[in-house]
């Protein structure tokens, strides 16, 4: 047998001191390697217009955080792949973030759809999951690792309507009758459970009850449909486009109900806002932040919002950035907060104290409860008030978008009927 | 639920949608329906005009449908090129069923990515002041938001109908669709004749696609909702029938419209899409198909 010739056992022998220092150069290293933070995010499809601006906020964050000083002594870094608003791409690039990219922590996508597919992903790892906008989607898993931001409450389908029927009960002289009507979609179709129930529960009248398919393209036969039966309240349950043509064909038609609005997502888009100006006016519509002196108390928000909005242009995304932004940042400002104080990356660790502190931020204290919503549903109800023309400066400040609801975020009176506010 | 008034305002909505359907079909009855090119990039087209509409609109101040007419000899030569790498690379090789399929899906995420990159993914709209009044006849609304594509629509289908019978291109289009070789024996050169047709078509999508964003909001993946009407609304007027495209996009603005006021919104598409077939299932050629 011919033994090796020493020119090879030599470089044998450099290669392995070579591989030994540079993986003992790593563990020395090790403390100042980024703390990675890995998503998917719908930078194109139909969640888009959201999911850029949620990334934005996320990338503020990361920014703040880095100014000072990282989190763990640590710089933060993120890791995003566009996940196409195609929930069949959440699975792949989870594991390659996990897998390859060895992301520490993870956040979802935004919303429901998105973040459906993740679930058995985090639950399969123990992993801590922070869910950006789904609406009830641990209610079958009960996973306790996940945690979710929008502030819909432990009972997701009646905490958004909640404040619409709410409201309409205290007017006087009371509203009788409702219409509902609602787009054949995830969201629309749980916000009209949840509608269905709380008519009946405030001992309302239902005169209309109808669904339409997303992918309508005149909303007048619908409006007029409604206006025969002369309802006093019209709860829609829309998406953007739907919003727009249900609204714009409400004008058109003439259909004035006594309150108007509800589930309708979209309006709080400045494109929309803007593009629909004063036919906006009387709508009461959900909302989870405004512009309005109560909102604006709350440390961290303000800054925020100077940032957001210095960036969002070059960005090409929602100049103004009130709907999912605050609540982008809120959602890894809770993860920032919750890795500094269990001093390192044990998702078990993360998990137990995000379920057991009440936080800090810049949407004001929040505090999980059951199934990871939050504790106590906080959707507000605000009413477009006095928008005049269709300029997006009217809506940097308060005024045209009142908050109604819940009383501690109450920012002014709703103006009744829904005709009184239209002028 | 029922009223006359009731009736008699969802059959004019529905004859206004479908004077619009008939402007967003007319690009597909030329260039599937005559040309059998399986374009399904042709409802990206119609956003990429309501989105140049919505820059001239915002930029400039230009009233939508001016700018959707004006744009049409830029979408006329988009087109034309188009067809000419399509021709090339595909229809010259006899490689046109199954790849020319893919370059068209492929050319319609190219539009949409690009869309995207270029103008953000917020929706768009336009607001113009004729489209936000609304008449009433006797009971009967008139929104101007869909009198004014349906005026347009039912204009583009004349205008397309007049090049196709009286003109001699016209004439040489609808010669190609029905014998190449026979056309290239009388001197007539078809690829050049294709050229044509495909521009025109995509110039279509020009004024399409601006009253498409008077209409509706739009966001760079609205075209998905449209493919599946164009080429029903073409298959049912009779492949390459211009009339038919315009009847028989009547015929499901109607059928929506009546379903969505007296039955519930929800069986509107699929009552739609359920007619499509029974008329296929009686006249396999569609409506006014030869």
């Amino acid at each position: 047998m011919k033994l090796p010739s020493i020119r090879i056992v030599t470089v044998i022998a450099i290669v392995l001191g070579t591989l030994a220092l540079v993986s003992s150069g790593a563990f020395v290293a090790r403390a100042a390697d980024p703390i990675k933070i890995g998503f998917g995010m719908a930078l194109t499809g139909g969640l888009s217009a959201n999911g850029k601006p949620a990334l934005l906020a996320v990338q503020i964050w990361k920014d703040d955080v880095n100014k000072k000083g990282g989190l763990l002594g640590r710089p933060v870094e993120i890791v995003v792949y566009d996940d196409q608003t195609n929930p069949a791409t959440v699975p792949g690039i989870y594991t390659k973030l996990l897998e390859v990219d060895k992301v520490d922590l993870i956040i979802s996508g935004y919303g429901t759809n998105l973040i459906a597919p993740l679930m058995p992903i985090a639950m399969e790892r123990k992993l801590v999951l922070m869910g950006m906008f789904g609406l009830a989607n641990n209610e079958k898993y009960q996973y306790p690792n996940y945690f979710q931001i929008q502030p819909a409450g432990p009972e997701p389908q009646t905490s958004m309507p909640i404040g619409f029927f709410e409201l309409a009960a205290k007017q006087n002289p009371r509203p009788q009758t409702v219409a509902l009507v609602g787009a054949d979609a995830e969201y629309p179709q749980n916000a009209m459970v949840g509608a269905r129930e709380l008519v009946k529960k405030f001992g309302f009248k239902t005169v209309y009850d109808k669904n339409y398919p997303p992918s309508t393209a005149d909303y007048t036969p619908i409006v007029r449909a409604i206006k025969a039966t002369n309802p006093d309240v019209v709860f829609v349950a829309s998406y953007p486009p739907d919003s727009v043509g249900m609204l714009r064909a409400a004008h058109e038609v003439g259909l004035q109900p006594k309150i108007f609005g509800g589930g309708m997502v979209g309006l709080q888009f400045t494109s929309i806002m803007a593009s629909m100006g004063p036919l906006l006016n009387g709508v009461v519509n959900y909302d989870f932040w405004a512009p309005e002196p109560t909102f604006l108390a709350i440390p961290g928000i303000k800054e925020f919002f100077k940032e957001y909005q210095a960036r969002a242009e070059k960005a090409g995304v929602d100049p103004l950035g009130y709907y999912l932004p605050p609540y982008s940042y809120t959602m890894v400002q809770i993860l920032g907060q919750a890795v500094e104080a269990t001093k390192g990356l044990d998702q078990q660790k993360i998990a137990d104290y995000i379920r057991a502190t009440e936080f800090n931020t810049i949407v004001g204290k929040v505090k999980f409860g059951k199934n990871g919503e939050w504790a106590k549903g906080r959707t507000l109800m605000v009413q477009y008030q006095k928008v005049q023309g269709n300029g997006i400066e009217q809506f940097r400040g308060p005024g045209k978008k009142v908050v109604l609801y819940p009383d501690e975020f109450k920012s002014g009176a709703m103006i009744y009927p829904y005709s009184a506010a239209m002028k | 639920m029922f009223s006359w008034d009731l009736l008699a305002n969802a059959m004019v909505a529905g004859f206004l949608l479908g004077g619009f359907y008939a402007a967003v079909s007319l690009g597909v009855s030329l260039i599937f329906g005559l040309l059998d090119i399986a374009n399904i990039a042709q409802p990206a087209f119609v956003i990429m005009g309501a989105y140049a509409a919505f820059w001239l609109n915002t930029a400039f101040g230009l009233d939508p449908i001016l700018v959707g007419i004006g744009l049409t000899p830029l979408f006329y030569a988009l087109g034309a090129v188009v067809y000419r790498i399509y021709y090339e690379s595909f229809e010259r090789r006899g490689e046109e069923s199954l790849r020319g399929l893919v370059f068209f899906f492929g050319l319609l995420f190219i539009i949409e990515v690009s869309l995207s990159l270029t103008f953000g993914v917020d929706y768009r709209l336009v607001q113009t002041a004729y489209t936000s009044r609304s008449l009433e006849f006797g009971g009967v609304g008139i929104a101007f938001r869909y009198l004014v594509p349906c005026v347009v629509g039912m204009a583009m289908t004349l205008a397309l109908y007049l090049f196709l019978g009286r003109t001699f291109y016209g004439r040489a289009i609808v010669a190609v669709s029905q014998d190449q070789g026979a056309l290239r024996l009388m001197g007539a050169n078809p690829v050049h004749i294709k050229t044509i047709a495909f521009g025109v078509g995509i110039a279509a999508a020009s004024l399409a696609g601006a009253l498409l964003i008077s209409i509706a909001p739009v966001i760079p993946s609205t075209d998905r909702d449209y493919i599946g009407r164009m080429f029903a609304i073409t298959v049912l007027g009779g492949m390459g029938s211009i009339g038919g495209t315009l009847v028989a996009a009547i015929i499901l603005g109607v059928a929506e419209s009546l379903m969505a006021t007296f039955f519930g919104p929800s069986w509107s598409l699929a009552v739609s899409f359920g007619l499509l077939l029974f008329a296929l299932a009686v006249r396999p050629a569609g409506l006014f198909g030869r």
